[in-house]
């Protein structure tokens, strides 16, 4: 995380360089605008996928280029800052990684998924009971007690996330070594004095994106995630059907291609 | 200010099944009759293809909002308690309904035991059976008049199931055969034969044929589609009260329903000692109105019911340090001292559980009520052994992991693909007792959005609530041996009772009795120091029964239908206090 990312308040502040700044903005590799963010997913995505995204140089002809073409959807619109979104994409992947099984958390969706998720009353906590006095330290025993809500939680917690990065592995959560990213995840799986917050527990907040990132994989692609219901494939779950009478007392697994919600509702209007 | 209305017969709180068989009946009966519904007026064509986990199964569309209205939780009388905050913790039902369009399904009758299960345990293991701080009470009645009101709800609901060999024989079978069975269900039963014991298939709200109740109200045929339990049904094939009695109700022309009508207050007389109707806030417009009515019939869910009655200032709050007072006294449910058994995974095995319906399942009842002897055990009662196929979709299924296996990663990723259709589950919904230091009463700190305070539950286990639970563990697991599973893992034994109101079955606090020093409300559910007030539902119950609440929540909602109807005709006592259960 470069400085200018950080908060004044924080601990550990490093010499702003302007050669940082560049590298993380992408404003010296590619245009002022575009190509910085386009930059930033393909360092951050690496070989997972996304990349249609990528800039084919071509213009002035009305066919789509292909960087307009595919999940449209797949913009940020809750989290502000880069870093906060790559720290969570490799944070994902690490929670359900990409194998020979099958695709991981980035190429289903799963980041994606969580920002449209925190943008939603999920994420602003518009159907719990918010008033206080708030006692976060309590929450493991009576449930949710934060006064932060579910999305201002994600910010926290990825921030810290990265800052420990930065701190012990010098580097930025999403190009450290997958083992000291699960290092740094288990810190805060076990909440670990090393990444106490304030206003969250660090097992709280693990337990929200492990959580979350689950939902992303195998929740209906209407979501974001889940994407060509490659989820639902690895675990053999053939999506909302009309009913299983036919198969209810066979002896067999009965295994079927998947259907999402889509399908079930009739197709695209 | 409040608008007055014109009075009516019947006001009712709440629209669950307690609210719709009260109303039903009532407007049957040529009442006029209004019904007061907080949440939103849902119809069934709401859940016509919307089979989506996450936001039924994880994000709880359905249930209750808290951002208006929760609990606050504490296990000792003297600590501070906290709200419950997300519906992960907390499930209660919400909108036209009530809990019961999201419920499972699972139907069985209480045992003739446990109504009278004070009395009968005295006579046979004695007085010292019962432990001190243990508020063990009859119920006021008994099996043998619950049968026709059993009955009527059944048919009303169209409940498919086969006799259950160690209950009372039926006066009539159940209006549905059995739902079909798969072979999770065949295992199981085969295992529990193996070890004498005599399994049946679960009696469900589901259909397992298209059926019309007596009211003429149509259901259709299960498709065993698994988007049920905490989701209002595609196919009209979950028996729930707005496929059976709203319908009904609304037929007739002297039932008026009006839905985001939210009663803040019984408004209470106490001179006459009558309640003379209702205050509610009409959430589309915030306009206060006053329903006047010759009786008022609270029907909401049982936190609702006590928490009306404590706002309203009707009856003495139970004190738990003088042990005195009525409202809130015997507060119970079946919290995480129940549902407690055994997990099996099976590495060579695949069963379809993405398929199933809200109660598919079978049973044994030889561990339950007091179908087995109870001298050399440490504690009363019991209930089913059952195994459910609920249907598990992937988010679901992807929990399936030994203890041991970390939740993330790539071992977790690797564990949970495999066993996602691998495990099954057997559990024990033994009963859960009433003690003294368990009651609900106002929270002190913690508000609604109108500022009055929230309901406080103060709960923990007494004496049997771990040793029933260990009873359950160690009989589910021989059944799980049997079943032949290559790994079983018990449910660990919880240290104390974790607020956790996931589970949806709470209910006392207003309970029913034939002593007014121990019961709000008598046999017929009216209150004994307000002729014309009658608390139904779940906050009826002095203890928990052995199996899951809605059917003897059904049956006594028939009954105080019954006892309505008779007030409104002779406006009398329905019952003679009797000095029976003080110790």
């Amino acid at each position: 995380m470069s400085n200018d990312e950080k908060r004044p308040h924080e601990r550990n502040e490093k010499q702003f360089s302007r050669r940082d700044f560049l590298k993380t903005t992408g404003v010296a590799t590619g245009g002022i605008l575009a190509g910085s963010l386009l930059g930033g997913v393909v360092t951050h995505f690496g070989d997972s996928g996304l990349k249609d995204q990528e800039p084919n140089g071509e213009g002035g002809t009305n066919e789509t280029p292909e960087s307009q073409k595919g999940n449209l959807t797949d913009a940020r619109v809750f989290f502000n800052r880069k870093s906060d979104f790559s720290t969570l994409a490799a944070a994902a992947e690490r929670i359900f990684p990409e194998d020979d099984l099958g695709p991981g958390a980035i190429s289903l969706g799963v980041p994606y998924f969580i920002d449209k998720q925190c943008h939603s009353w999920w994420g602003f906590n518009g159907k719990n009971y918010t008033d206080g006095p708030h006692d976060f330290e309590k929450t493991p025993e009576f449930g949710i007690q934060e006064k932060l809500n579910r999305g201002q939680i994600f910010k926290l917690g990825l921030e810290k996330m990265n800052e420990i990065a930065n701190d012990e592995f010098d580097g930025n959560f999403w190009e450290i070594d997958s083992k000291d990213q699960d290092e740094i995840l288990k810190k805060f799986e076990s909440n670990d004095d090393d990444v106490k917050m304030n206003g969250v527990r660090a097992d709280v907040f693990f337990s929200l994106l492990r959580d979350t990132t689950i939902w992303g994989v195998y929740a209906d692609p209407a979501y974001g995630g889940n994407r060509d219901m490659e989820g639902w494939k690895m675990i053999e779950f053939p999506g909302p059907r009309m009913g299983w009478a036919n198969i209810i007392q066979e002896e067999e697994f009965h295994k079927e291609a998947p259907q999402s919600l889509r399908t079930y509702q009739g197709g695209k209007m | 200010m409040a608008k007055k209305l014109d009075k009516v017969d019947v006001v009712v709180v709440g629209m669950g099944w307690a609210g719709g068989i009260v109303s039903a009946e009532m407007a049957k009966a040529g009442k006029k009759v209004v019904g007061l519904e907080k949440g939103d007026h849902i119809k069934r064509e709401d859940y016509i293809g919307v089979k989506d986990e996450l936001r039924f199964d994880n994000q709880f569309q359905i249930m209750q909002e808290l951002k208006k209205d929760t609990v606050t939780s504490r296990n000792e009388i003297d600590e501070t308690a906290l709200p419950i905050r997300t519906r992960k913790k907390m499930q209660i039902g919400a909108n036209l309904g009530g809990a019961s369009v999201h419920w499972a399904g699972a139907s069985y009758r209480y045992w003739p035991y446990e109504f009278e299960i004070r009395s009968k345990t005295i006579e046979k293991y004695g007085k010292d059976k019962i432990p001190e701080d243990m508020n063990l009470q009859d119920w006021g009645l008994t099996y043998d008049e619950m049968e026709p009101y059993y009955e009527k709800w059944e048919y009303t609901a169209g409940i498919s199931g086969e006799q259950d060999p160690n209950a009372p024989k039926r006066n009539k079978p159940w209006p549905n055969p059995p739902l079909l069975e798969s072979p999770s269900l065949r295992l199981f039963k085969d295992a529990c034969k193996e070890l004498g014991h005599k399994p049946f298939q679960i009696a469900a709200g589901n259909m397992s044929e298209n059926y019309e109740n007596p009211d003429g109200e149509k259901l259709n045929a299960c498709m065993y589609c698994s988007y049920c339990t905490r989701h209002g049904c595609d196919f009209d094939a979950k028996s729930d009260p707005l496929a059976t009695v709203i319908p009904t109700a609304m037929r007739h022309d002297n039932f008026e329903l009006r839905t985001r009508a939210n009663v803040r207050r019984v408004i209470y007389d106490k001179d006459s000692k009558k309640a003379t109707g209702v205050l509610y806030v009409d959430e589309n417009t915030g306009q206060e109105y006053e329903q006047p009515a010759e009786v008022v019939v609270l029907a909401a869910f049982a936190f609702t019911n006590n928490r009306l009655l404590m706002l309203s200032d009707i009856g003495e709050q139970y004190d738990p340090k003088t042990r005195k007072g009525i409202i809130g006294r015997n507060f119970n449910g079946q919290y995480n001292n129940a549902f407690a058994g055994v997990r099996g995974f099976f590495d060579n095995k695949k069963f379809n559980l993405y398929a199933g319906a809200g109660a598919m399942g079978a049973a044994i009842t030889d561990f339950a009520a007091d179908n087995f002897d109870h001298t050399d055990l440490d504690f009363l009662g019991g209930g089913a052994i059952e195994l459910r196929q609920y249907g598990f979709a992937a988010i679901k299924s992807s929990g399936n992991i030994k203890s041991g296996t970390p939740n993330w990663g790539a071992e977790y990723k690797k564990e949970s693909l495999n066993y996602a259709h691998r495990m099954l589950q057997i559990w024990y919904t033994n009963n859960t007792f009433s003690y003294w230091h368990n009651y609900v009463d106002l929270d002190p700190t913690y508000k609604d959005e109108y500022g009055d305070p929230l309901l406080r539950v103060t709960y923990k286990f007494g004496s049997g609530s771990k040793e029933i639970m260990e009873f359950g563990v160690e009989k589910c697991r021989e059944i799980m041996e049997k079943m032949g599973a290559d790994h079983i893992e018990e449910d660990s034994i919880p240290e104390e009772f974790d607020h956790e109101f996931s589970g949806g079955h709470y209910t006392g606090g207003v309970v029913m009795g034939e002593d007014p020093e121990t019961s709000a409300v008598n046999n017929y559910l009216q209150m004994w120091d307000v002729d014309n007030l009658f608390v139904v539902g779940g906050s009826a119950f002095p203890q928990f029964g052995g199996h899951h609440p809605t059917p003897t929540i059904g049956a006594l909602s028939y009954r105080a239908a019954e006892g309505v109807e008779k007030y409104l005709k002779d406006k009398k006592p329905l019952a003679k206090a009797k000095k029976t259960t003080k110790a």
